[in-house]
């Protein structure tokens, strides 16, 4: 039977992280149209719990990796573990998370298996090419105005690293059953030429961008104005998070952590409102998922509204001000 | 204890005029007559970063870049910057690399050119954007690896610590040399050439290696089958009036569609 692999990243608190849940769910999408099986390749320290989640979420089996000395990302080891365990399955199409570790990981992983790696797709589907079941791997290229179809015709497994927050994670089902495989690293000290000797936390006090459900993000057209002000005003009357594009990182209005698109975030919330930002598509490709999208533009021909659901063109310091009047009333 | 630093860069067109980019309609062919090149700007901090750690320890930068000739121009900016020698990868046959074919070249060029203890990549290109070819190159050299650098200290004996960016914090990675490490644009400041560092770099040497260097030329195992512009439109309804009544009928509306 054809397999689709996952490898799966813990959260430091425990559980198993977002970028990982929206990458089984799609290989589970994925195994459907090839009539395969979902296996996840889990190590850590103790990840026994989280093993047993993994099937609830969709994996048919898990290879379970326990070792005191994985409790940490160790990038020697890891790529090791994860290497071997792929090469034995055979898999047609392994899928990775794109998180900063899964980034590591992924492109060691397929030079040892010598096959193609593609990176941050935002969408995967199988098509068929000669009568071969191919992945299509689309990415974002060039800022985000063009998108890219890239395929792994003669190499397997195919691999792809997954943006985080494009896809949608799947519910857990606790009826599910499958098999955990529990793995014994062969891994020595010689192996961990590169070290990781401790996780730091440098916690954000607010919500994380990605989990909030309503988010307005300002742009250059604030320049000139209150500066940031308006924005953040209008975020705070709507409950909602405050966020930018890269011009408004770069003025030192929002941090790093709050910068929408290509080379920021990507977010999915209920509502986005966008401000003073004319819609270059390295920026709106980080929210082109969000359901209602508002613009709130001065330039009526700017490519914002092209993208919007509703959009004013307007004068943001006329209508902003009447918008939190009348939220403030309600 | 003097290093032999080896720099890997990246010539790539200008993120500002991204938009300038077209798609030919009859070919599905990239057009992107006009567009500036410029070295990578996350390698200009690698650049840095090598440049900051012989000041200290001594020893020699080398920068490389795999690319079509005119990519000569990145390795001339980076020796006006300071560094000692330039690498130039060039073949018709290493044209459309992917990472893995590109990690290959690269890591055959690293050790034609000789003994190496660090090799620093920018974390990723602004074009690709992949950020694959450091882990990949490292596994082909066989060294240990750290990605997303945002601190590195030299700790002698031949080993460096390294604050590596993740979500939420930052892991302290202690690596062994050589190793192949890609830093992030936070770790320092990249100086920019001086009219001094032009002149001196026109008597520094760049050497240009083909195909020989990696026979046979590596085969890329991913393919583009195909761009196009990307479409994501909406449509908008434009709301229009004066500002109270514009206001009110946006929050009307986000109340009807449940978006509040």
């Amino acid at each position: 039977m054809k397999q689709i692999v996952v490898w799966v990243e813990q959260r430091r608190d425990g559980g198993i992280a977002d970028a990982s849940l929206e990458t089984l769910r799609k290989a589970t999408d994925l195994a459907g149209n090839i009539n395969g099986s979902v296996g996840a390749i889990l190590i850590g320290g103790r990840c026994r719990a989280e093993a047993e989640e993994l099937i609830r979420y969709g994996a048919d089996r898990v290879w379970l990796v326990e070792d005191a000395r994985l409790d940490l990302y160790q990038s020697d080891p890891y790529a090791k573990i994860a290497a071997d365990i792929i090469a034995e399955a055979g898999p047609e199409i392994v899928l990775i998370g794109g998180t900063s570790v899964g980034m590591d990981l992924a492109p060691r992983v397929a030079a040892k298996l010598e096959t193609g790696l593609t990176a941050h797709c935002i969408d995967l589907y199988i098509e068929t090419i000669d009568g071969k079941d191919q992945l299509i791997q689309v990415v974002p290229g060039w800022g985000g105005q063009m998108m890219v179809k890239i395929t792994c015709p003669d190499h397997r497994p195919q691999m792809a690293t997954i943006r985080p927050g494009v896809m949608e994670k799947g519910t857990a089902d606790r009826s599910r059953t499958g098999k955990i495989v529990p793995v014994k690293p062969a891994i020595q000290e010689s192996d961990f030429r590169a070290k990781t000797l401790e996780m730091v936390k440098e916690e954000e006090q607010e919500t994380p961008l990605e989990d909030a459900e309503i988010i307005v993000s300002g742009g250059f057209g604030l320049y000139g104005s209150e500066g940031f002000e308006p924005v953040e005003r209008l975020a705070a009357a709507l409950h909602g998070e405050v966020a930018g594009t890269r011009p408004a990182f770069d003025q030192g209005w929002i941090p790093e952590s709050r910068m929408i698109g290509q080379s920021g975030k990507t977010v999915r919330p209920g509502l986005f409102v966008s401000v003073g930002a004319s819609g270059a598509m390295h920026y709106t490709t980080g929210f082109l998922k969000a359901k209602v999208i508002v613009a709130i533009d001065r330039n009526p021909n700017a490519p914002i509204f092209d993208i919007a659901d509703l959009g004013i063109a307007d004068d943001l310091n006329r209508i902003i001000p009447c918008l939190i009047e009348q939220l403030e009333n309600q | 204890m003097p290093l032999n630093i080896v720099v890997c860069i990246k010539q790539v067109p200008d993120p500002e005029h991204f938009d300038r980019i077209t798609l030919d309609p009859a070919t599905g062919a990239i057009r992107r007559e006009g567009v500036p090149s410029i070295t990578n700007p996350l390698d200009r901090h690698a650049i840095e970063e090598a440049l900051l750690i012989r000041e200290r320890c001594g020893g020699i930068v080398s920068v490389i870049t795999m690319g079509p000739p005119q990519a000569k121009k990145s390795l001339e900016d980076a020796l006006a910057m300071g560094a000692d020698r330039g690498v130039l990868l060039c073949d018709p046959a290493f044209a459309g690399a992917d990472s893995l074919a590109t990690a290959r070249v690269l890591s055959a060029g690293i050790r034609a050119h000789g003994p190496f203890d660090l090799i620093l990549c920018g974390n990723e290109s602004v074009d690709g954007a992949t950020g694959q070819v450091t882990p990949q190159l490292a596994e082909f050299l066989d060294i240990p690896h750290v990605t997303y650098a945002r601190k590195l200290s030299l700790t002698g004996d031949r080993a460096a610590l390294v604050e590596r960016a993740v979500e939420g914090g930052y892991l302290r990675v202690a690596v062994t040399l050589p190793a192949a490490i890609s830093v992030l644009k936070g770790i320092n400041r990249y100086r920019l050439p001086t009219a001094m560092g032009i002149m001196a770099a026109a008597e520094k040497e760049i050497v240009e290696w083909g195909c020989s260097v990696c026979e046979p030329a590596p085969k890329s195992p991913t393919q583009v089958t195909e761009v196009f512009e990307s479409s994501m439109k909406r449509k908008v309804t434009m709301l229009t009036g004066e500002p109270e009544v514009v206001a009110g009928d946006l929050l009307h509306r986000l109340r009807e569609m449940e978006a509040l």
